[in-house]
C-alpha cells in the first residue's frame, strides 16, 4: 500500500506542478518586461548588474525605487484579486462572482474619496480605502446572516444591493466634488497604481492567505458542490464559509488599497484558468494568484508605455487584455 | 447503529408529531413512507445529523450526532440526496472521487487506493465508460447513478438514501436496491425515503410511516404493509394483489 501512495503522489503532483511552473515563468517574464520598459530602457544585462548590486546609478534608483515596487504591487494587487475572486465564486456558487460583488470596492471608494476630498494624504487615502471595505464587509455579512440563516443567495442579494447604494454615494461625491479633483478620483476607481507604494504588506497578505487555504484546497472543492454535500462528505461547512469570506475580504481590502478598484481580473482570471486547467480548487487558487499578478502586472507596464509619458489607468488594460481573451477561452471550451 | 430517541423533526408550521425511537440495526433496510411535504427528506436529513432535530437526539453508534464532528460522521455514514446538479463543473470520476473526502488529512493527496475505490463504484454502478465525461452532459438517471456511486466510495457502515430509485429504468431499479440489499447483507444499515410501495415492498424489512400531521408508525414491514394502513396514508383507495409469493399495491382510479 505505501508503494502504491508515494507512487501516486510522484504520479499526479506533476499535474499541479507543470501550469505552476509555466505561470511562474511566465510571471518573472512580465516582471522583467515591466523593470526594464519606460522612459529609460535598461537591457537585461543592465538589469542583471544592477540586481548584483553593481550598474549606474540612475539605474538603481529606477529599478529599485520606482519600477520594482510598483510591479511588484501591481503583482501583489493582481494575485490578490483573482485569489479573492476565485474564492468568492466557490463561496457563493455563482459563476459570476467577483471580489467586488459583495459591494468591497464600493465601500472601498468610497473611503477613499472620502480621504480625497478632506484633502488628506495618500496613506490616509489607502488607509480610510481599508477602512470602508471592512465596514462594507462587516455589514453585508452581518445584514445577510440576519437571523441565523444565510444561503448564498441572501449573502448575494445583501452584497449587490450594499454595492449599488455605495454606487449611489460615489455619483454623488463625484458630482458635488471641485473639478480639478475630479481626474484623481476617476483614475482611482479605474484602478491605478501611480500611487503603489511599499508592496511588501499586500504581497505577505498574498502569500498568507495561499499558505492557509492550500490545506482547504479539497473541502473547497467538495463545498463547490454544495452546502449539504459538502457537510454530508465530512466538511465544517459554517467555519469554512467564514474563512473564506474573511479571507476574500481581507485580499480584496488590501488589493483595493494597493491599486484602487481594478476590474475583471477578479472575476476573468479564475475563469480562465478553470477552462484551461479544470475545477480544483487546489491548483486554481496558486494559479489565480501567480496569472492575476502576472496579468496586472504587464498591464501596468502598457499603461504607462503605451502612450507615455501619459498614464492609462491600469483597469482599462486589463479590460482590453482581459475581455478578448476570455471571450476567446469560452467560445473555444466544450 | 443508528438509533433515534424521542425524536421529533422540526417541520416550521408543525406544531407536533409523534416522537420517533427506533434503532437501525446493522443488516436492516428501513423504508421511510409518506405522502409529499410529510417530511421525508427531513427526517432523512435529521437522521443524517445535518439538520438539529426540535426535540429528543440521534445517535450513531451510541454518541449524539450533533455533538460528533461532520468529518467522523461522514466517514460511517453516506447521503444520497435528491438533487444532485448543484455545484461547479466536474467530471464523473472527480465526483465519485470526492466520497473519498472525509478519509484524506487536509495535507493529503488522494492516493492510488482512493482512486481504485472510485474507480471500483463506477464500474460497479456501470459508468466508466463516462468517467471523464462532465456531470452537466448525464441524463438523470446516470446522475442518480453517480450519486449512489460517490456514496459507494464513501464505504459507509451506514446508507441514507433520498429515494434512491429516481430517474431510474427499471433494470437500474432492479439492480441498485440489489446493491443496497447487498450493503445490508455485509452489514451496513441502509435507510431508503421511497415512493415506490412495491420496492418497499419487496427490499424492506422495517417499515416507517410518515403522516402529514406528524403522526408515524413503525415496524416490521409486513406489519406495517397494509391496505387500510396505506389508504389512509396516501389518502388514496388501493388494492393488493399477491402473485408467486410477492406482494403488490396498485392505486384504484374512478376511471376503469
Amino acid at each position: 500500500m505505501a508503494g502504491a501512495k508515494s507512487n501516486n503522489n510522484t504520479t499526479s503532483l506533476p499535474r499541479f506542478f507543470t501550469p505552476l511552473l509555466v505561470l511562474f515563468v511566465f510571471t518573472l517574464g512580465t516582471l522583467t518586461l515591466a523593470i526594464t520598459t519606460g522612459s529609460v530602457h535598461i537591457s537585461n544585462q543592465e538589469l542583471w548588474q544592477v540586481l548584483h548590486g553593481g550598474g549606474e546609478p540612475l539605474h538603481r534608483t529606477l529599478v529599485f525605487e520606482l519600477r520594482l515596487p510598483r510591479a511588484l504591487s501591481a503583482f501583489a494587487a493582481g494575485g490578490l484579486l483573482a485569489v479573492a475572486g476565485a474564492l468568492m465564486q466557490v463561496l457563493l456558487r455563482n459563476p459570476l462572482a467577483d471580489p467586488y460583488v459583495l459591494g468591497l470596492s464600493g465601500g472601498a471608494a468610497v473611503g477613499a474619496l472620502l480621504a480625497m476630498l478632506s484633502g488628506l494624504s495618500a496613506a490616509a487615502v489607502s488607509g480610510s480605502a481599508f477602512i470602508g471595505a471592512m465596514i462594507s464587509a462587516v455589514t453585508v455579512f452581518g445584514l445577510a446572516h440576519g437571523t441565523g440563516s444565510w444561503t448564498p443567495t441572501r449573502l448575494l442579494l445583501t452584497g449587490v444591493v450594499i454595492a449599488s447604494g455605495w454606487g449611489a454615494a460615489i455619483t454623488f461625491m463625484l458630482a458635488v466634488s471641485p473639478s480639478d479633483q475630479l481626474p484623481g478620483m476617476l483614475y482611482w476607481l479605474m484602478g491605478d497604481l501611480a500611487y503603489a507604494r511599499s508592496p511588501w504588506m499586500a504581497l505577505t497578505v498574498l502569500a498568507i492567505i495561499s499558505v492557509v487555504m492550500l490545506p482547504l484546497g479539497r473541502s473547497l472543492n467538495v463545498l463547490a458542490r454544495g452546502q449539504m454535500q459538502a457537510s454530508a462528505l465530512g466538511v465544517s461547512v459554517r467555519p469554512l464559509e467564514w474563512t473564506i469570506y474573511i479571507s476574500a475580504s481581507l485580499l480584496t481590502a488590501f488589493a483595493v488599497t494597493t491599486a484602487g478598484s481594478i476590474g475583471f481580473v477578479g472575476l476573468i482570471v479564475p475563469h480562465m484558468l478553470r477552462l484551461v486547467l479544470g475545477n480544483d480548487q487546489r491548483l486554481i487558487l496558486p494559479a489565480a494568484a501567480l496569472a492575476g499578478g502576472a496579468l496586472l502586472t504587464l498591464a501596468d507596464t502598457l499603461a504607462r508605455t503605451l502612450i507615455a509619458p501619459e498614464q492609462l489607468p491600469a483597469g482599462v488594460i486589463t479590460a482590453l487584455i482581459g475581455v478578448p481573451s476570455f471571450l476567446y477561452l469560452l467560445h473555444r471550451s466544450r | 447503529m443508528l438509533a433515534a430517541t424521542d425524536l421529533v423533526i422540526d417541520i416550521p408550521e408543525r406544531k407536533s408529531g409523534t416522537p420517533l425511537s427506533f434503532d437501525v440495526k446493522a443488516g436492516e433496510i428501513w423504508g421511510i413512507l409518506g405522502p409529499n411535504g410529510a417530511g421525508k427528506t427531513t427526517l432523512l436529513h435529521t437522521l443524517a445529523g445535518l439538520k438539529k432535530p426540535r426535540a429528543g437526539s440521534v445517535n450513531l453508534n451510541n454518541h449524539n450526532i450533533q455533538d460528533l464532528r461532520r468529518k467522523q460522521v461522514a466517514q460511517q455514514l453516506a447521503v444520497v440526496f435528491q438533487n444532485n446538479g448543484e455545484g461547479f463543473p466536474a467530471t464523473v470520476l472527480e465526483t465519485a472521487m470526492i466520497g473519498r473526502h472525509p478519509f484524506i488529512a487536509p495535507w493529503d493527496i488522494e492516493t492510488a487506493d482512493d482512486l481504485a475505490i472510485a474507480r471500483q463504484a463506477l464500474q460497479k454502478l456501470e459508468l466508466s465508460n463516462l468517467e471523464s465525461r462532465l456531470v452537466s452532459t448525464l441524463s438523470g438517471g446516470e446522475r442518480q447513478r453517480l450519486a449512489i456511486a460517490t456514496a459507494l466510495s464513501q464505504s459507509p457502515k451506514l446508507w441514507l438514501a433520498d429515494e434512491p430509485s429516481n430517474h431510474l429504468d427499471l433494470k437500474h431499479q432492479v439492480q441498485i436496491m440489489g446493491l443496497l440489499a447487498e450493503q445490508a447483507d455485509t452489514g451496513c444499515g441502509v435507510i431508503l425515503c421511497l415512493h415506490d410501495l412495491n420496492l418497499a415492498a419487496h427490499w424492506c424489512d422495517k417499515i416507517l410511516l410518515l403522516y402529514p400531521t406528524g403522526e408515524a408508525r413503525w415496524g416490521d414491514a409486513n406489519a406495517m404493509l397494509t391496505v387500510p394502513a396505506l389508504e389512509r396514508l396516501y389518502d388514496q383507495k388501493l388494492s393488493m394483489i399477491s402473485s408467486e409469493g410477492q406482494t403488490y399495491f396498485t392505486p384504484i382510479s374512478s376511471r376503469t
